[in-house]
């Protein structure tokens, strides 16, 4: 089925094409010196700006793709920043919580009227609060990795998504991020530190496969909220 | 895939001819020409971003068996597995066998072209097994038992009301019994059948815009994020995959993302970029069980060897299809096979034979456009015209093609010769012309006049003006 015979095969065919047998362990060592040291390429100068102007540029790239950002300060602020938005948006006050440590540091309990579960979306959950590992100014990208602390559903089954992201998590290029896995996965190399999965979500779920209109919230969210929060955040 | 490639022209004639298309078509290629540029503009590194993707797949596609190898080591650390599969019915075996031991009734698919070359939906239908499309533009094309027409927007060839008469007959069953005639309540619809299927799908089967050498990732970029509900709720991941989407690291996969959406949809980064590294892990609480990649050849290592390598760079993002003035005209299923516009005029011919697709290279103006907006330089028009070689060679052409290729260039390499008879050809041409100005019929120019008329020259030659100093 999917035995060695076609691995072998494939393989022999690749050499005949390049016109040469398997590399030499020479070779080999020089490729896997780069897999183990990866370094980025060119990236974009956009980015290359004071904090204060790198949130800016997060703000509106991310609106710019209907993403809503609000900035609050301080740690404080968080559950009625979400409460007021849910409100606004004529939402039930109800939500699914990622099991994040992080995000048991805002003071829900203010917000009594907030119902929270916490743990993986489900079918009929109609909000998803989560945390973000990272944003990327670049283009007002959020980078989520999934764990006990985050699982992906949260992400993606939910109308409304909402995001709770500290200031100093906001960083300049996706480059950032990787190297970011990397320090987190303490030495782990090649799958190792990777998380199973990671999404990088630019803005809401959209389409625009029928006369090329764009409509939000094709299968994913049809809101992305994102509340900055800056000061004592946890 | 069934392929009607061989009936280019009579498909092309049905596609002018069709004004639901025709309509479509003229809507949708200004849009994405527009944004492409204002997208490019607002990127000064956008050229030299271009030029490093395509030294990072020349240097992948040269030492392709070593990622590859390094590919499969770190899926399988990840606890996944990698599937070998040298044709497209070894990879249908596959991925069914794969099904059936998940127990699978129905899978949720998103968008692959890979799936289009295996026929996969079909096989996987005759096994009792129902496959799902979710990006609603396959969904549109799956209900309309048709095929995609364009590699990234599948139902380009579909005005608003035909999907709406398409929702009406296909929903009504489901208790959904109005036409609707807003797209958003199109899309709400389809929002709306579709949850139920992901919730219920035993396996996911994606596509893969990069698999990543470093981390034995596979990388999947979508708007929708219907690629993203189709892995992480059934309980099988299935990855399927060519050879050439591999990438040695996290960063080269990122740089060819920079020029992924601009070039194709003018976007600065698409809705969601998804990097999927084996099943789930202890703790975590939701993702699939198991994690596998059905790595697929089909041809591709052949080519690596031939003068065609160039075109695997190819990272499937359309632009040469949005910026062809044949594929604008005649629209994406008139090629007759998976992959339409310059790219499929290409690759066609390599993977099912230039016997069955030898129309497709002929489908071009040479204007060139294809190459300009390739974010990775594949020089398409180029390698457009060693098909054309090879046709003239191996005689696939019809006899009076060739006869008359063959006067033409006997006659060419005689300039004495050459400017007599043009000479002489013209003014005559010229003389007769002079009343009317154009020519509605003309020997040997049947197939220019059939469609329209031909201006008459002047009554000199471009070498004669020339010559005389009139370079205007």
């Amino acid at each position: 089925m999917s035995g060695t015979g076609g691995r072998e095969a494939i393989l022999g065919s690749i050499r005949r094409s390049l016109g040469r047998g398997p590399l030499d362990e020479t070779a080999r060592a020089a490729l896997d010196e780069k897999l183990a040291k990866p370094a980025p390429n060119i990236v974009p100068a956009r980015t290359d700006i004071s904090q204060d102007e790198r949130i800016a540029l997060f703000t509106s790239m991310a609106e710019s793709v209907f993403a809503t950002v609000e900035r609050v300060s301080g740690a404080h602020a968080v559950p009625g920043a979400v409460a007021d938005y849910l409100a606004g948006q004529n939402l039930p006050p109800s939500l699914v919580m990622a099991p994040d440590p992080a995000l048991d540091d805002y003071p829900w309990a203010d917000r009594p009227m907030l119902a929270i579960r916490r743990g993986a979306a489900e079918e009929a959950d109609r909000v998803g609060v989560t945390g973000a590992l990272m944003g990327f100014a670049e283009t007002g990208t959020l980078m989520m990795a999934s764990g006990p602390d985050h699982p992906s559903t949260l992400n993606f089954l939910p109308e409304t998504h909402v995001v709770v992201l500290p200031a100093e998590r906001i960083g300049g290029a996706y480059e950032e991020g990787w190297a970011k896995l990397r320090a987190d996965g303490e030495g782990a190399t090649g799958a190792g530190f990777m998380p199973r999965t990671v999404n990088l979500v630019t803005g809401p779920s959209r389409t625009a496969d029928i006369e090329q209109t764009i409509t939000l919230g094709a299968h994913g969210p049809r809101r992305l909220h994102i509340v900055i929060v800056d000061g004592d955040a946890p | 895939m069934e392929t009607t490639s061989r009936a280019f022209v009579a498909n092309a004639r049905e596609g002018l001819q069709d004004a639901d298309l025709q309509r479509s078509l003229a809507r949708f290629q200004g849009g994405f020409q527009v944004k492409r540029v204002e997208a490019a503009k607002r990127l000064p590194e956008f050229e030299a971003l271009r030029d490093q993707a395509r030294a990072i797949k020349d240097h992948t596609l040269a030492h392709l068996d070593h990622y590859l190898e390094r590919f499969e080591e770190q899926v399988t650390a990840a606890g996944g597995s990698v599937h070998w599969c040298q044709t497209p019915a070894d990879a249908r075996r596959v991925i069914l066998s794969l099904c059936q031991d998940a127990g699978a009734r129905t899978v949720t698919k998103s968008k692959s072209m890979i799936a289009e070359e295996m026929e996969l939906n079909p096989f996987l239908e005759e096994h009792g097994i129902e496959p799902v499309e979710t990006d609603l533009g396959e969904y549109v094309v799956q209900l309309a038992d048709e095929r995609p027409s364009h590699i990234i927007a599948p139902a380009v060839h579909k005005t608003k009301d035909q999907v709406a008469d398409l929702f009406h007959e296909k929903h009504t069953p489901l208790g959904r019994t109005r036409r609707l005639d807003r797209v958003e309540e199109l899309v709400e619809e389809a929002r709306e059948v579709l949850r139920p299927r992901y919730l219920a799908a035993d396996a996911g089967i994606t596509g893969a815009n990069f698999l990543i050498a470093e981390t034995g990732s596979s990388a999947v970029v979508t708007n929708e994020g219907n690629a993203d509900l189709t892995q992480i709720l059934p309980r099988v991941h299935i990855v399927i995959a060519t050879l050439e989407k591999v990438v040695p690291t996290l960063e080269d996969a990122t740089t060819i993302m920079r020029v992924l959406a601009r070039s194709a949809t003018g976007q600065e980064f698409s809705t969601y970029t998804t990097v999927s590294t084996g099943p789930r892990r202890p703790g975590d609480a939701d993702g699939p069980d198991a994690y596998h990649v059905v790595l697929l050849d089909n041809g591709r290592s052949r080519m690596l060897g031939s003068e065609f390598r160039d075109v695997l760079r190819c990272i499937k993002c359309g632009a040469c299809m949005n910026h062809c003035p044949v594929y604008g005209t005649v629209g994406g299923h008139a090629y007759g096979w998976v992959y339409p516009g310059p790219v499929g005029a290409v690759l066609t011919p390599n993977l099912i034979g230039l016997e069955e697709a030898r129309h497709l290279p002929n489908a071009s103006s040479f204007c060139g456009r294809c190459e300009e907006v390739c974010p990775m330089r594949i020089p398409l028009p180029g390698l457009m015209r060693k098909l054309r070689e090879q046709e003239f060679a191996r005689r696939l052409s019809p006899a009076a093609v060739r006869n008359g290729i063959g006067a033409w260039a006997w006659l060419v390499r005689r300039p004495a010769l050459y400017r007599l008879a043009t000479g002489v050809g013209m003014r005559v041409l010229g003389i007769l012309g002079r009343r009317r100005g154009r020519f509605t019929r003309l020997p040997l120019a049947g197939g220019w006049t059939a469609a329209r008329d031909l201006p008459a020259p002047e009554g000199a030659t471009f070498h004669a003006l020339w010559r005389k100093g009139r370079r205007a």
